[in-house]
Parts: structure tokens; sequence; C-alpha cells
């Protein structure tokens, strides 16, 4: 055991752990900022209860994404001190970027809008949420440029040792980037889709137990108040599932040409191979399926492990080249299934509740069935499973470099630090994280049970003896419900 | 101004900036169990910061990753030489920034005590740990060492207590008037010692006297009384400016003594990055730094008025 090796660790748990959480921000927050639009727009309070109550989701969600953030922006100078030197100047620009345009906006106008409810212009308030969103995304876009550099270094030559930026351009519009950005972003919406159909399917459920016989149909407008997020989720789902396939066929195609190793790993191609085909579970294969993803040819070479390892040894020096095969190739194919059959369910789903035909435009939909209710409960943990699986797809298949072809990640880590200080932060971090993460479900489980605020009484509304407010009519609602956000 | 001497001014503005604006935070996050009573006046205590704290902690990513993309090798010498006073600084921001969001959110009055500690805790490990890293980097030596993170973390409870007096009132604003004036009854001496230490290693390094140092410290010894001076007088606007200023001077003071090696054996020079790095990212920050500087102050306008218990 070396430092390295723990090294390796802490990096994978501590950026997996924040992973788990950046998707539900990423998504979550487009989500609220939606139904915050529609209050603004329709003055239904319904809209307003919904804002608040994924709102209250989305900061418990949000608060873990940062502090473990935290941790990310100060670990590659901490373990990585080798790889901070060689890189930073490239590497850095684009997270000195990330720092100074997204996250001030982010955190800034998060805060304006948690304590801002009575304190700012209706129209200002609802800015500051969309103003959050756009710097959650942004955040994204300027993390995985730099990312992308890592697989596919673009835009820079080797100085003295030291990787030195020629082109600032290159490294934003790199063409992984352009792929990995939306793959990412999208399947953060599937995941986030996937979390409000956990828990409209949840209430949806609760809503028919407590009234078996169905008295109040589940209906738009009718009954369930659960029934708009569910279908927007759907939607939301359906379509960034769509943009994840087509997007992750694009990185396939990038693989092929500027990661072959790492396309081998994915099918455990050991030779070159003509025509090759694609295996969804080992022993059974698809003919020519693998040449045709890499290369829309069917007939194309594709390169396999143990000949690129020959040529790598050729061009790098002796050494093994080849990443964990067998973790590579699962993890592929546990990101495509599980991440494919949530966008599956949600199509079924839309198919199922379509609007009864031979009515006018607005009748009303088909009932959502109890099973598939239940079914919505998978939403949850599958397209998280999916997400993780694609990282570890990515980052495990790039090894044994940090940079692809240019540094080892063995000669990476920090000279310095022994092992039982890697230990130390390891185990503190890891037992830290634990913690939080039992605290955090215990909070969100408690949440989505306890479910939206009631409904005012009709006598609310704004006209409570604060009139003349510069809000407008719901202020007052809004001002009754404010407290549940803040302190 | 020539690009490394820039770029290692603005990383300075970056950590004042922290500084500055985190240091009052921790501050309420440590103070606010001694000077509120009652759930309520605990709500008023900590809304002082609710909005703007997270904005306020980006100074320090953005410090960081300035670092990292401008002195590459100064970023990596620094958090792998401390790792182990990293690690508890992001331990702090941990458990600090999860009290502060949940505090809100749980049930018990248990469970809001839990987060009362780990804002407190939180809080006050960085506070002390940041001192503790400077003053490592320009003296040998433990109580060097000591003596900086104490003065720090004394500093910024002085830095909180002013803040909270300004911007509450009541029964809290009594307190944390107090708490101000005790504070200072430490950061007072403990300041004397801590900033006469910073021109006295940068003689010592540079083999002569070091003037400029010198007055930089004394000025900010002199905001720091007058800061004490303000607050007894119940000047809160004013009292506040003092103690910002003393941070600032301080952090200046403190940038000033590292220029040209921030770190023992590694000069500046050494550990810039390229022309084209620094020039391109000048032009962006010259570009994108107004609009931040302008949003974040509209905040603190947004949200200027007193606090009181009931209606925080
Ligand atoms: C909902 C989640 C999800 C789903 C359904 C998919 N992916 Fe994906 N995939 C990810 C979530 C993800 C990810 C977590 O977002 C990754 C990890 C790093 C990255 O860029 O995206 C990823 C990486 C990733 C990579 C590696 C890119 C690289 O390392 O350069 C490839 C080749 C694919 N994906 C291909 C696909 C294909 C062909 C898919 C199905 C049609 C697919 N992905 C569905
Ligand atoms: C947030 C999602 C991410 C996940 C889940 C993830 C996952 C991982 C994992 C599991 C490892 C360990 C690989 C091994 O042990 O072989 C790793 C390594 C690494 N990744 Fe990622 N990664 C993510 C994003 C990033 C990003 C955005 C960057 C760069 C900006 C990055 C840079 C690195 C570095 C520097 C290492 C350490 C050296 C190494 O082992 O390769 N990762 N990552
Ligand atoms: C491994 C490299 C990474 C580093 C160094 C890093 C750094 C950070 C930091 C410092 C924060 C806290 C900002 C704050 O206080 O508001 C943060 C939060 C965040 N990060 Fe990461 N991050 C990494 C990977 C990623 C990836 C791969 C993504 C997206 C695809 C991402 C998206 C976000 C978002 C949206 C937030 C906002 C807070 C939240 O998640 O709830 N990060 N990150």
């Amino acid at each position: 055991m070396e430092a390295l090796d723990l090294a390796r660790w802490q990096f994978g748990i501590t950026t997996v752990y924040h992973f788990l959480f950046v998707p539900l921000t990423i998504g979550l927050g487009v989500f609220v900022a939606g139904l915050q639009t529609a209050w603004h727009r329709t003055g239904k309070e319904q809209y307003l209860r919904l804002t608040k109550f994924f709102g209250k989701l989305f900061l418990i969600n949000f608060a873990m994404g940062v502090v473990t953030g935290i941790v990310q922006e100060f670990q590659f100078g901490m373990n990585w001190s080798e790889y901070s030197v060689f890189v930073g100047d490239v590497f850095g620009a684009p997270l000195a970027l990330e720092a100074l345009i997204a996250f001030f906006l982010e955190s800034t106008f998060l805060g304006l809008w948690i304590f801002g409810w009575d304190r700012l212009p209706k129209r200002v308030h609802l800015a500051s949420i969309w103003a959050a969103v756009i710097g959650s995304n942004l955040s994204a876009y300027f993390i995985l440029a730099a990312n992308a550099w890592m697989k596919h270094p673009v835009g820079y030559e080797v100085v003295d040792g030291r990787a030195r930026m020629t082109d600032l351009w290159a490294v934003l519009t790199n063409s992984t980037a352009l792929a990995q950005v939306p793959h990412v972003v999208a399947a953060s919406f599937v995941v986030a889709g996937g979390f409000v159909l956990a828990v409209c399917g949840h209430h949806i459920l609760k809503e028919r137990r407590r009234d078996p016989d169905r008295t109040v149909p589940v209906r738009r407008g009718a009954g369930s108040m659960w029934h708009t997020p569910m279908r927007a989720a759907l939607v939301m789902t359906a379509v960034a599932g769509a943009v994840v396939a087509g997007t992750g066929d694009l990185s396939g195609k990038l693989l092929y040409e500027q990661q072959p190793m790492k396309l081998a790993a994915a099918e455990g191609l050991e030779h070159d191979t003509a025509g090759a085909g694609f295996s969804p579970v080992p022993g059974v294969e698809i003919p020519m399926l693998l040449s045709l993803l890499a290369t829309n040819d069917p007939d194309a070479v594709v390169q396999g492990t143990e000949d690129i390892q020959k040529r790598f040894e050729e061009r790098f020096g002796p050494g093994d080249y080849r990443p964990n095969v067998p973790v590579v190739y699962l993890s592929f194919r546990v990101m495509i299934v599980f991440g494919l059959a949530t966008t599956g369910l949600s199509v079924l789903a839309l198919w199922l509740t379509r609007r009864r035909r031979g009515r006018r435009a607005g009748g009303p939909q088909r009932e959502l069935p109890s099973w598939l209710a239940r079914a919505f409960l998978l939403a949850l943990p599958l397209p998280v499973l999916a997400v993780i699986a694609g990282w570890l797809l990515s980052e495990i298949g790039r090894q044994p470099w940090t940079v692809q072809g240019e540094l080892l990640t063995a000669a990476s880590v920090s000279p310095g630090v022994s092992l039982a200080e890697v230990a130390v932060s390891l185990a503190v971090f890891t037992l830290l994280y634990g913690l939080l993460a039992v605290a955090e479900a215990v909070l969100l489980v408690r949440h989505v049970k306890e479910g939206p605020e009631p409904a005012a009484p009709a006598a609310d509304g704004g006209r409570d003896g604060r009139g003349g407010r510069r809000d407008g009519g719901d202020g007052g609602t809004a001002a009754r419900l404010q407290p549940t956000l803040m302190y | 101004m020539e690009l490394t001497t820039l770029w290692f001014s603005i990383i300075a503005f970056l950590w004042t900036g922290f500084f500055v604006l985190e240091g009052f935070d921790f501050g309420v996050g440590m103070l606010t169990p001694l000077v509120s009573r009652g759930e309520p006046e605990r709500k008023q205590a900590l809304a002082t910061i609710g909005p703007v704290w997270d904005g306020n902690e980006v100074w320090l990513i953005s410090a960081v990753g300035a670092m990292f993309a401008a002195f590459p090798a100064w970023y990596a010498g620094l958090l792998s030489e401390f790792y182990l006073p990293v690690v508890l600084v992001l331990t702090g921001l941990i458990i600090r920034g999860v009290g502060l969001e949940w505090r809100g959110k749980v049930r018990h009055s248990s469970d809001r005590a839990w987060c009362d500690l780990g804002i407190a805790a939180g809080s006050a490990l960085p506070a002390f740990l940041w001192g503790a890293v400077f003053a490592a980097l320009l003296h040998d030596g433990a109580a060097a060492a000591l003596v900086g993170g104490a003065f720090s973390l004394v500093l910024c409870l002085l830095h909180g207590a002013v803040f909270l007096a300004l911007k509450t009132s009541g029964p809290v604003r009594t307190r944390a008037r107090r708490a101000a004036l005790a504070a200072s009854a430490v950061a007072l001496p403990l300041g004397a010692v801590a900033l006469s230490g910073i021109p006295a290693a940068a003689a010592a390094a540079a083999g002569g006297a070091a003037p400029l140092l010198w007055a930089c410290a004394l000025a900010a010894m002199s905001a720091l009384a007058a800061g004490v001076a303000l607050t007894w007088r119940g000047r809160d606007g004013w009292a506040f400016t003092a103690t910002a200023s003393a941070i600032a001077l301080t952090v200046a003071a403190l940038f000033t003594a590292l220029w040209p090696a921030p770190l023992p054996g590694l000069t500046v020079a050494e550990a810039a990055s390229g022309p084209y790095t620094l020039t391109t990212l000048t032009w962006i920050g010259l570009l994108v730094l107004p609009f931040v500087l302008a949003y974040q102050g509209w905040t603190y306008w947004v949200f200027r008025r007193r606090l009181t218990a009931a209606a925080s």
C-alpha cells in the first residue's frame, strides 16, 4: 500500500460523492425555477406550494454539493501536487473561471432567492433563481472542459516539463468537452427528473391509499397536485434521455479517435478486429455493432487492448497501459442500461397517461396506473447508479494516465505527502461523508413525506391586512411560507 | 505592471476579500451561541449572515482557483505542505456549511443544537488555522503559528461581534457589543505581537529594515484600536469599517512580506504560469470582476436593514 493508492481512493470516493449531489443541483434547480415561473405567470397558489416544496429539497441537497465541492477544489494541490504543477497553466484556467464566473453567480443569487421572498420585487426574485441556475450550469461547463482536457489535451505545448497553454479557446471548445458537457448535463436532468418522479409516485400512491375508491380522480386540476410536476418530469426525463443517448454516441466516436484503449476496455476487446461486435452481456455478441457505434462503418477496425498495449510500449516505453478492464466493461453497461431504463419508463408513462382521443384539446388525461406509480420509485436510484457508472468508465478507463499520453497517474501524486497523512484524511473524509449521507437521507425522506404546506384558506392570499404590497396578490402567501426556506 | 506582480496582487486581493467578508461570518458563527438566548434570537443572529455566507466563501474558492491557474507550484506546494491543517480547514468548512443550510430544516431542538455546534466549531477551525498557516510561512516554530492562529481567531470574533452589533437590535446587539469589547481585550495585545512579527520576519529575511511593512502593521494596529473605540461609542458602521480595514491591512502586510518568495525556496517567478495564460485571465478577470463586485454589493444593500428578533 502506497500513498498513491490511498490518494486515488480518496479522489474517487470524494469525487463520486460530490457527484451524487451535483446532478440534482443542476436539474432540480431548473425544475424549481420553472415551477416558480409557472406561479409567476398563472398566479396559482398550487405552483407556489410546489416551488417551496421542491425548493426545500433542492436546498437540502445543495448544501451537500457545496461543501463537498470545496474539498474538490483543494484536493488537486493536496494529493496531486505533481499533477497540479504540470497542468496548472492549462487546467487551472477553467477552474479559476468557474469560481469567478459561475460560483459567485450561483451562491450570491441563491442567497438572494432564499432570503429575498419579501424583500425583492416578484420579478427580481424570480430572476434570482434563474441566475443561480445559470451559475450551476456554467460551473458544469467549466469543470467538464477541464476534465475533458485530461482525456484529450489540446491548446498547449510542453515547455520545461510543464504544460503551457497556447490557446484558451481551443481548451474551452475541445471536441471532447463539447460532447461531454451536454452528455453530463442531460444525464443530470435525467437524475433530477427521476427524483421528481419518485417523489410524485410516492405521493400519488399515498393519496390512493387514503382514498381507495378514487372519489377524487387523479386528473388535471381535479384532484392531485402531483399531476403537473409528474408530467413535467416525464417530459424532462424523456427529452434529456434522448440527448444523453445522442451525445453518448458522439462520445463513443471520439473515444475511437482519442482514447482507443478506453473503448477497447469498455468492450473487453483484446485484439484489433474488423467488424467488431458488441456484447450486451458476456457471451452474447451482436455482430459489427461496436464498429458501427464507433465509426458509423460496420466493417471498420476497432483496436484491441493487447495490440494497443504493444503500440504504447513502443511509443511510451515499458509499462502497463491497460486500465482495469472488468470494471470499465461493467460500468459501460450499467450506465447505458440503468440510464436508458429510466428514459424508457418515462416514455411509457407519457404514452399511458396521454390524453383520451376524441375529445377537444385539454380533455382529461388517462389515469396513471398504480403499478407505474410504484415503478417511479425506481427512477430515483437507477439514473444515480448510471451516472456513477459513467464516471467510473470515464476515469478508470483513462488509467494509467491522468493526462492522456502526457502524464501518468503514478507521476501525478504529491511526493512530500506521507502514507499516514493520506490515510488520516481519507479516514476523516470517509467518516464525515458517511455521517452526512445518513443525515441528508433522513432529512430528505422526512421532507418528502411531509409534502408541501397545506393550501391557504380562501380568505388569505395577500389580502390579510398588509395590503398595498408591491409584489402583488400572492405576497401574503409568499411571506407566510417563507420561513420554511430560511433558518 | 509586470504580469507576475499583477497576479500576486490579484491573489492577495482575493484573500483579503475572503478574510474581510468570511471573517465576520466566521465570527458570527462562533458568537451566536454566546450572544443569543432562545430560538428567535438565534435566528436573528444567524440571519445576519444567512444570505451572504456562501457568496463570501467563494472568495476563498476564487483565491485558491486563481493560485492554481496563475502560480500552480504555489498552489500545490502550500496545500501539500500544510496537508493536515488543510484537512481540518475543510472539515470545518463542511460542518459549518451543512449546519447553516440544514438548521432551518431539522425538526428537533436537539438537532438544531448540533447544527449550532457545527456552525461554531466549523467557523473556529478555519479562522484559527488560516492564521496559523500564514504565520508558519513567515516564522519557524510552533509558538509563532499558535500566536498567528490565535490572533486570526480573535480578530474574526471581534469583527463578527462588530458586524452583529451593526446588523441587529435589542438584546443581541447589547451582548454583541459586550462581546466585541471582551474580544478586544485579547485582540489588542495579541495583535501587537502578531502584527509586529510580520515586518520583523521580513526584515530578518531581507537583511534590512522594512519601513513600508512597519507602516502597514502600525496602520492595522491603529485601525484595530479605532474599531474598539468606535464600538465603545456605539458608532457601529464606522467600527465595522475600522475592523474591516484592520483585517485588510493585516493581509496586505502578510502578502507584502511573502513577496517574492511565497513559499520557502519558491519564488513567484518560478511558480508562475506562462504569459499567455496570465494575460488571457487578466482580460477575462477585468471584464467579469466589476459585475461580481456590483451584484455582491447589491446583495448587501438589499439586506441592509437591522434585524429584530421577531422579524428575522
Ligand atoms: C443517465 C446517465 C447516463 C446514460 C443513460 C448514458 N450515459 Fe454515458 N456517461 C454518463 C452518464 C450516462 C456520465 C456520468 O455523465 C459520463 C461520465 C463522464 C461523462 O462525460 O459522462 C458518461 C460517459 C460516457 C462515455 C465516456 C466518455 C469519455 O470518457 O470520454 C461514453 C463513451 C458514453 N458515456 C457513452 C454513452 C452511450 C453510448 C450511452 C447510451 C446510449 C450513454 N453513454 C448513456
Ligand atoms: C464528478 C464526477 C467524477 C467522478 C465520479 C470521477 C471519478 C473518478 C474516479 C473513480 C477516479 C479514480 C480512478 C482510479 O482509481 O483509477 C478518478 C480519478 C481522477 N479524476 Fe475523476 N471523476 C469525476 C470528475 C472529474 C473531474 C471533473 C476531473 C477534473 C476536473 C477529474 C480528475 C481526476 C483526477 C485528477 C484523478 C486522480 C488521478 C487518477 O486516479 O486518475 N475527475 N476520478
Ligand atoms: C473534480 C473536479 C471538481 C472540482 C474541483 C469542483 C469544485 C467545486 C466547488 C469548489 C464547489 C463549491 C462551490 C460553492 O461553494 O458554491 C462545487 C460545487 C458544485 N460543483 Fe463541483 N467540482 C468538481 C466536479 C464537478 C463536476 C464534474 C460538476 C458537474 C458536471 C460539478 C458541478 C458542481 C455544481 C453544480 C456545484 C454547485 C453546488 C452543488 O453541487 O450543489 N462539479 N464544485
